[in-house]
């Protein structure tokens, strides 16, 4: 790899997240909590959602870390409001997707600000960090259903 | 002959490449040193000329490669003075070092109530083995503490050490803070209450002239990856009686003398400690690793850490936002810059630095305890060696205000 494009990773938006996330704090009426960390270095998340009626009501998170992590977490909880199970998991693939170089995925209106962390692609060793509260996400939806 | 960087480093091939288009800036040399050219050379050559198992054949390559591995058995004692070669067993590095001594010795020596102390400074691998090994022998654990400038508090250390004390368990220098500890105090009071010191070299060996016959630990481990040599290749100091009144660490061939349908008989030290085939191209490059280190001599390598420790804490600390861990008198500390800035999480400052070709580690450095202790959930770290210069010192200097504009825009 010759020069890489900082630019297209610190955008001012993921910055802007990570000092004023979204839905950072306690959610007292949540159905579930999923607890993700990455060990290596030190990433945190608690993803607390309320689940009624099989739609997401509210979503909320704790933690800490990097940018990448903290503003992926903040504008993920900021597109789940109102989303049906099928439509979180739906939201969490595409994402997955994008961070795997799917350039389709990454044209995904529906990706909201979250496509600002399209460039996470390009350095490999970030790209964890960016799915932390997607994997968080996608046990919770797992962990709902098997409830139901 | 003067010491000179920009020479030494012409000696390191993997220093001369360019990283995202930007020349290499290599300060990660705490996690793992770079090679230089002689210990490469002295792998291939083996492998290529030498290559036979060891202390089994009577043909003429086997003879060669047990005498340059015995060779360098020889060198790799005397660079740390120990009175014998026997006394130095042949590990994977520091952290099978540490786990040899935890179940040969400690398994053996370790019962309800006693107690082994260890210090909120070390790296998991001199922290992780003794847990295990108290679990299994019910022995409890105890702390030494860190003051706020991670050093370690010493001021009740004679009271913290009591007869219940088997054994103390610290590191030589820090590799996530650099602190430098007191080892020959900590040895003499340690040896007072009747307990045994194992010291942790993995950072100490690299950047201290080690003499384990003034030091006083009774087990001193360290690995080569971190000066200059191999990965896979490290070592255990221990005086012979000691060793000799241990259990082996793994069965197998190498470290008998009798094998029986119902028992064995043990090979002499150091060998009861080897087990299979060791790593001989590894020993014969850690054993070219110290001749290299020998001829620059260690008074030059650490004197020119230190100029360089200095350059770098003025520097670093003039940048707005910068934190710098470990003790303030550079006189206590290595070359080891571990570091948080302004509200740049670690990792996002190393994957910057990383694309203006500086390497820096960033994370807990395997040392949870310390980042508890100063309650942080990461740091960066710039550590610097033989083959470092004051211009990758300017150069980390730059590459930190690329993190201030854009965490600060």
């Amino acid at each position: 790899m010759t020069e890489v494009a900082l630019n297209s990773l610190y955008q001012q938006l993921i910055l802007e997240h990570y000092r004023s996330p979204r839905n950072k704090g306690e959610l007292p009426e949540k159905t579930v909590e999923i607890h993700m960390a990455n060990p290596v270095c030190g990433d945190e998340i608690r993803l607390q959602l309320r689940i009624e009626g099989g739609r997401i009501e509210e979503a909320k998170f704790v933690g800490q870390g990097c940018s990448i992590s903290q503003a992926a977490v903040s504008m993920l909880t900021s597109k789940l409001e109102g989303r049906s199970l099928d439509d979180a998991e739906g939201l969490a693939k595409r994402f997955t997707d994008m961070m795997h170089g799917d350039e389709e995925a990454a044209k995904d209106r529906d990706l909201g600000d979250l496509r600002a962390l399209a460039g996470v692609s390009k350095f490999p060793v970030r790209i964890k960090c960016a799915l932390l509260g997607f994997d968080a996400l996608q046990e919770a939806l797992k962990e709902t259903t098997g409830d139901e | 002959m003067s010491f000179d960087a920009e020479v030494v480093r012409r000696e390191f091939p993997t220093l001369d490449q360019t990283v995202h288009g930007k020349p290499l800036v290599y300060l990660d040399s705490a996690a793992t040193s770079q090679k230089p050219r002689v210990v490469i050379d002295a792998l291939s050559d083996y492998y290529e000329h030498g290559n036979a198992n060891v202390h089994r054949g009577i043909h003429e390559l086997s003879r060669r490669a047990t005498v340059a591995y015995e060779a360098a058995r020889e060198k790799v004692a005397n660079w740390i003075n120990a009175v014998d070669p026997s006394e130095l067993v042949w590990t994977k590095g520091t952290t099978e070092a540490i786990n040899l001594v935890a179940t040969s010795w400690g398994l053996d020596n370790l019962g309800e109530g006693d107690e082994i102390l260890l210090t909120v400074m070390e790296h998991h691998a001199n922290l992780v083995p003794w847990q295990i090994i108290a679990g299994r022998t019910g022995a409890t654990l105890r702390y030494i503490e860190l003051d706020d400038q991670g050093r370690l508090v010493l001021d009740d250390l004679d009271s913290v050490l009591t007869d219940r004390t088997k054994l103390v368990a610290v590191t030589h220098v820090s590799n996530a803070l650099g602190t430098i500890n007191p080892i020959e105090r900590i040895a003499e009071a340690t040896h007072a209450a009747g307990a045994l010191l194992l010291v942790d070299g993995a950072q100490g060996a690299v950047h201290t002239k080690v003499d384990v016959q003034s030091l006083g630990a009774d087990f001193y481990v360290f690995s080569g990856h971190k000066m200059c040599g191999p990965t896979g290749i490290g070592a255990l100091w221990a005086r012979k009686d000691l060793l000799e009144a241990m259990s082996p660490y793994q069965g197998g061939g190498e470290m008998i003398q009798f094998v029986h349908r119902d028992h064995s008989t043990w090979a002499d030290v150091p060998h009861k400690f080897e087990a299979g085939t060791p790593n001989i191209a590894g020993a014969i490059g850690l054993g070219a690793a110290v001749d290299f280190l020998g001829e620059i001599g260690m008074d030059a390598i650490v004197a020119h850490e230190r100029e360089l420790l200095a350059y770098a804490v003025e520097r670093l600390e003039a940048i707005d936002g910068f934190r710098l861990f470990g003790p303030t008198a550079l006189s206590e500390r290595s070359a080891v810059a571990s570091f948080v800035m302004g509200d740049a999480h670690p990792h996002d400052i190393s994957t910057i630095l990383d694309a203006e070709g500086v390497a820096v580690r960033a994370g807990h450095h395997c040392a949870q305890l310390v980042m508890k202790h100063f309650e942080v959930a990461a740091t960066a770290r710039a550590s610097f060696y033989l083959y470092n210069t004051t211009d990758d010192v300017d150069r980390l200097v730059d590459a930190l205000g690329v993190v201030r504009k854009i965490f600060t825009a």
